[in-house]
């Protein structure tokens, strides 16, 4: 995984909440069996007209944000299906931050298996970002995970809260199987205890 | 004297292989389920990294999402990128030694259908599966839950999975249901009560004694949909009723094994004296038949109920967002839900695809005919499903009335294979999404219980069930 340290970038705002995973890639891009190329699918629905043309509305159709790394959202961002293709399709068009009030737990859990940090923040402090995006090119937002913090284009610091083994995971960009094959005979002795106290388990 | 724990705390802390610094735990699992879609680059990365499987034998792979539910699923899948996701899996399974359904496998279904039948999901177990309905087997008493392909490729490497441990809600409906309604109506109000997000970070446990009263297939229902009120997982604590279902299914242990199984499973439910973080209390007497009216499970009323008006909602965000969704969904504000025209209806799903499902639509469909210009199609959720109910004549009666009867798969409860709504189209579904989009490009959803449905297809608009009986 590629690491997460600090970025600074162009914000989209998305002001909508309940984004859900059949928005952020609708089930029929789900037939691939890479990880890669389904930039192009995110948010279809919303991005491409029904004869298969851009929709000049859509934020991510328009100059600057063609070139967003950070997504600002609403309330309960990326609810519904467990698809990694979610964040698969929104690091392959670019984006390696999303900034919400609230996820949903799946999306949340799979942004960070994936090098995309996802930033919880108040509501208020979401739409100031939301303003600050809405100025484009011109309003760079950095996105600091190493001293946790956001910072708005006229200098603001704005602290948040990140669970301290995912931020380590993230900071190295390290391999969380891995790391779990570290424990590989904590794991071969749970599975001992397991089988001899309830051996229909494993019959 | 020990702290009094619920449920969800007891199979937690018997799954803890080891604790973190942080407080994540390093959580062991029983049981995982995969599938076509969200495994290829799970195994692919087994792959790059030289990793095998740990337990192959804890493992049961099925296709379901991609294939087909009319006969074309025999002659060779046409769509190349579903063939490709289907060989993909076969090619998988056979070179890690996976236990494996096949299309062709009578017992062939949707991955939340069959784990319950053939009894692999048991009380006490965790169970994952790369879907968030996953949900569906914490019916059973398991603590069960969705996961991403990153920790599909977790699980297969090291059976375990790197958690920290949800927080308790419970969710206790009180008295009887009446008439006319099911399980699907339970949890429908739930959802608009508690709302999309409403279960966030939660498991949920569902109480009281019109839970206690649901069979399986409803309770199956209920926990499926746990994931539509933000919830990481649902469950309700095993009980009589779990152990006669479970007892002699193909993977459910067995003589001197069940009774020692049986033994553990009754110390799972909640001590008395637990503590939730959260309590929500309903009343089942209070709930009718719903239907949803939006792009969200949470967007539903009674189908005595009107479309909302959004002038009438303070919150400007909250009111645009009402205006898109009944622009989607083509509804005027302030009308009333019964009398909706549909164009299609859909009875299937992990929702609501079982046997109890099916009869539950048959009962409402026998002598009548599908109301003409409707296309109503009847999904069973496995090979064993379908093939109960022929037993049973149920798919006469279906046929007879003008229904489509299927092979089992997700068919239209998501656009990915050709069960397809058209933009535009209106449907009656038993499924567990109504989100834009969800049933095809355009397509409208409302969601609601097999009775519904069935009325709706019979009758060629939304209506309550309860008018039908005679
Ligand atoms: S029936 Fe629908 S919700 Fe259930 S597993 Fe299939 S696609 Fe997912």
């Amino acid at each position: 995984m590629r690491p997460f340290t600090t970025l600074t970038g162009i914000a989209a705002p998305l002001p909508l909440a309940n984004v859900d995973t059949d928005q952020i890639i609708p089930a029929r891009f789900l037939k691939t069996i890479e990880r890669s190329g389904l930039g192009r699918h995110l948010f279809a629905p919303m991005r491409y007209r029904e004869d298969g043309g851009e929709n000049p509305d859509f934020v991510l159709n328009r100059e600057p944000w063609r070139k967003a790394e950070i997504l600002i959202a609403h309330e309960n961002f990326g609810c519904g299906s467990s698809r990694e293709h979610a964040p698969w399709a929104l690091l392959d068009f670019g984006i390696r931050c999303v900034i919400a009030p609230s996820f949903a737990d799946i999306f949340h859990n799979n942004c960070f298996k994936n090098g995309i940090l996802p930033v919880r923040l108040p509501r208020e402090l979401c739409d100031a970002l939301m303003e600050d995006a809405r100025l484009g090119g011109n309003a760079r937002i950095t996105v600091d995970l190493e001293r946790q913090v956001v910072v708005r284009p006229n200098g603001q610091e704005i602290p948040f809260e990140v669970d301290p083994l995912r931020r380590k995971m993230l900071l190295e960009g390290l391999d969380e199987i891995g790391q779990t094959l570290a424990h590989a005979a904590a794991i071969a002795g749970f599975e001992a205890r397991q089988k001899a106290a309830q051996p229909w388990l494993y019959a | 004297m020990t702290t009094p724990r619920t449920l969800f705390d007891k199979i937690w802390d018997a799954h803890v292989v080891e604790r973190l610094p942080d407080g994540t735990a390093i959580l062991y699992i029983d049981r995982h389920l995969i599938h076509e879609v969200t495994t290829p680059q799970a195994f692919e990365g087994l792959r790059a990294a030289g990793r095998k499987v740990r337990r192959p034998e804890a493992t049961l792979a099925v296709v379901d999402h991609n294939v087909p539910t009319d006969s074309t699923r025999f002659t060779g899948i046409e769509e190349p990128e579903s063939a490709l996701q289907v060989a993909t899996l076969e090619r998988n399974v056979k070179a890690f030694g996976v236990p494996y359904i096949p299309l062709d496998d009578p017992r062939q279904g949707i991955v939340h259908v069959i784990g319950p039948e053939l009894g692999l999901s048991q009380p006490g177990m965790t169970i994952v599966c790369g879907d968030s309905h996953t949900s569906t087997h914490g019916a059973l008493g398991a603590l069960a839950f969705g996961i991403g392909t990153s920790e599909v490729e977790h699980v297969l490497a090291t059976q375990t999975l790197l958690q920290k441990p949800a927080k308790n809600m419970r969710i206790t409906v009180d008295g009887t249901l009446g008439f006319g309604c099911s399980a699907k109506d339970i949890v429908l109000a739930i959802i608009g009560r508690i709302g999309t997000a409403g279960g966030t970070g939660h498991v949920i446990e569902y109480a009281g004694e019109a839970i206690r009263a649901l069979d399986m297939a409803g309770r199956m229902t209920v926990c499926n949909m746990s994931i539509e009120a933000g919830a990481r997982a649902g469950m309700i604590a095993p009980d009589e009723t779990t152990f006669a279902y479970l007892k002699g299914r193909p993977f459910a242990p067995k003589g001197e094994a069940w009774e020692k199984a049986l033994a553990y499973w009754r110390t799972l439910p909640s001590d008395p004296g637990a503590r939730f973080d959260r309590e929500v209390r309903l009343d089942a007497a209070g709930i009718a038949p719903m239907v949803t009216w939006g792009t969200n499970p949470e967007a539903v009323v009674p189908i005595t109920g009107r479309v909302p008006d959004p002038a009438e909602e303070p919150d400007p965000a909250k009111r645009a967002q009402m205006q898109r969704m009944l622009d989607y969904m083509g509804l005027a504000p302030g009308a009333p839900l019964a009398g909706t025209p549909v164009d299609v209806v859909f009875i299937g799903s992990c929702t609501n695809s079982r046997i109890e499902d099916i009869r539950a639509a048959a009962a409402v469909a026998r002598g009548r005919r599908v109301a003409e210009g409707v296309r109503a199609l009847v999904v069973p959720g496995s090979g064993l499903v379908k093939k109960q109910a022929e037993e049973e004549g149920l798919d006469r009666v279906l046929k007879e009335a003008g229904f489509e009867w299927r092979e089992a798969g997700c068919s239209m409860c998501l656009g990915m294979n050709p069960d397809k709504l058209k933009p535009g189209q209106r449907c009656a579904s038993t499924s567990n999404r109504n989100f834009e989009g969800r049933q095809g490009p355009g397509g409208r959803t409302h969601l609601l219980s097999p009775a519904m449905a069935a009325a709706a297809a019979v009758t060629g608009r939304l209506v309550d069930v309860r008018e039908m009986a005679r």
